[in-house]
Order: C-alpha cells, then structure tokens, then sequence
C-alpha cells in the first residue's frame, strides 16, 4: 500500500521559495497568480494492508521525521 | 575543560572547532563520530559544529538529529551537561530537540558568507561569562537556512526568560532589519536552554580566535567554557 505524505509550510511562516517562484512567475508574464507556497511530496511504499493503519503509520513518521511541525504542515493521502 | 565534537557524514567545521577549543582549554577534544552509541565518561563539553551533514537531506540537521550518537547527547544534555552548537550544529539540536523553534530558508534566499554582528544579550553563562551585557563581536557567518523562526508564544517566553543568547545588530549595536540578513524572528542569531546548559547560534565564533585568522572576536566564548567547566 502506497501513502503520499504533503510537507507545506505551515500558514504564516514565510516561504521565501514560493515568494521566489512566485517573482520568475511573473517574469515569465503569467499574471493572476497572488502566492506560490512551496512544499514537498513523500511517497512511501509500505508493507501494511490496511488503509486506516496504513495511514496511521504515515502520519507517525511525519510527525517524527517527515515534517517538522514547527514550521511545517502535513497531510497523508493513502494511494 | 574535556570537550567531545561529533562529526556527521558532511560535518566540515570540525577541526576549526577543535582549534578553538584547544586554544582556550589547552587540551585536545575527543572526535566522536556519528555512528557511536555512547559518549566517554567525564566530559565536560559536547560540540555540534557546523557543515553539512547527510547533504542537508530532508530538511538542514534532521538526518543528524535521528543518528544513534545524538540519543546519548540528549541524555547528556537531559542529565545537566553542557552542549553548544553553531551554524548545523543549531539545525541539528534545532531538529533534536534540544531547543525550540525552527530554522528556515534565509529571507533572501542567499546563502550567506560574510561577517556580521552579534551582540551579547544574556552574559553570565558558561558561553557568555567573559562579555558583558550589550557587549557586540564580530563573527563570520556561513549558511543558507539560518533563519530562525518560533511562535510568538515562544519567542515571548525566550525573550521573558533571558533564553535570547545572541542577536544580529547593526555598528551601532542596534537590533535593525539591515543586521538581520537573514530575516531571524526578533534578530535571533542564538538561544539558551532553561537550564542555561544548551546554546545554539548560527554564526561562527570558532572561526575567530587567532589574529592569523583576522581577529579573535570569538575567543571569549571559548576561554568562558574553558575557565566555567574546569571549575565545575
């Protein structure tokens, strides 16, 4: 079973990526976007066979690992 | 003063963090790498000097943070012991736990190699026990994730608590957003533990501590934990 963990910076912390990606954007003369956020995506391939465990143990290591909560948010999709 | 410097996969600050240690104390730290589950007896001192270790995976010092030497550094620290870190070595005890907050991407996005200010906001310490308050240093800075950020609960309780070892001030002395290159939180460049036993600052004053290497702004530090933790 297959799990996405997403890693964003948590709202109000500056993401000084998203604010950069955000500038080349409009360099490039695409217009209309307001805020770029910048994060990342784990893919884990596990063992378990259960969805709700599965997803548990996903939202174990970020909490532990994956994401520092201080300054980043997370969200485990199972695939 | 017996100190230890564990050195990571990346680690590339630790023989000017032993030079510096060796000057003040007059005796050699213990190398430690990574991959050692215990510490030696009777230190008095555990560095987590600067670099970058496992290739700032993940994000900077969390590989470190997880490796089997840092469980017995968080004991030593739990147990009353004395730790500093500078530049990775904050990120890792940042990443460990051992101080709060978080350390972001530079405000500028740059990496940023260049001198900058510090001044003294909490003497008194085994870190800071030869400056006075308000004291100002120079001290080279080398890092692209040195921007310190915590909650305002956190930052208020640092500041309440004296726990605000460091900050970037202008040639004034003034806490001003042009000395904060990298966009620190309240121009935080360092912070302390409650117990006063654990300090983390992005800036190296290692670096400083002979006029061969331009000036010896960091030596302070380095004879204060000497003098401090030979005594004890």
């Amino acid at each position: 079973m297959k799990a996405r963990v997403y890693v964003m910076p948590k709202a109000g912390v500056l993401d000084p990526q998203g604010k950069a990606i955000g500038n080349a954007l409009e360099g490039l003369g695409f217009g209309g976007v307001r805020d770029v956020r910048a994060g990342k995506v784990i893919e884990l391939d596990l063992l378990e066979t259960d969805p709700a465990r599965a997803k548990q143990a996903a939202e174990d290591m970020a909490r532990k690992l994956l994401a520092n909560t201080v300054i980043e948010s997370f969200r485990v999709e199972i695939i | 003063m017996q100190a230890a410097i564990i050195v990571f996969p990346g680690t590339n600050r630790e023989r000017d963090m032993r030079l510096a240690l060796k000057r003040a104390s007059g005796r050699d730290p213990v190398m430690l790498f990574h991959r050692e589950a215990a510490l030696p007896k009777g230190l008095d001192l555990v560095v987590l000097p600067g670099g970058f270790s496992y290739g700032d995976y993940l994000r900077c010092g969390a590989m470190a943070a997880q490796s089997p030497i840092m469980r017995a550094v968080k004991d030593f620290a739990a147990a009353g012991g004395h730790v500093l870190g500078v530049c990775n070595g904050f990120q890792i005890m940042i990443e460990a736990g051992l101080l709060p907050g978080g350390l972001l991407r530079n405000a500028t996005l740059r990496f940023l190699s260049m001198d900058c200010r510090l001044r003294v906001e909490r003497p008194g310490t085994a870190f800071t026990g030869h400056w006075q308050q308000g004291d100002c240093f120079r001290a080279p800075m080398a890092h692209g994730d040195g921007n310190y950020f915590a909650d305002d609960a956190t930052l208020d309780r640092l500041e309440g608590e004296g726990l605000v070892a460091f900050r970037y001030v202008d040639e004034a002395g003034e806490a001003t957003p042009a000395a904060n290159r990298n966009g620190s939180a309240r121009n935080i460049a360092g912070v302390l533990s409650p117990n006063l036993r654990v300090c983390g600052l992005m800036p190296h004053p290692e670096d400083l501590v002979d006029p061969l290497m331009g000036g010896i702004d960091g030596l302070p530090m380095f004879q204060s934990l000497a003098e401090r933790l030979v005594a004890a």
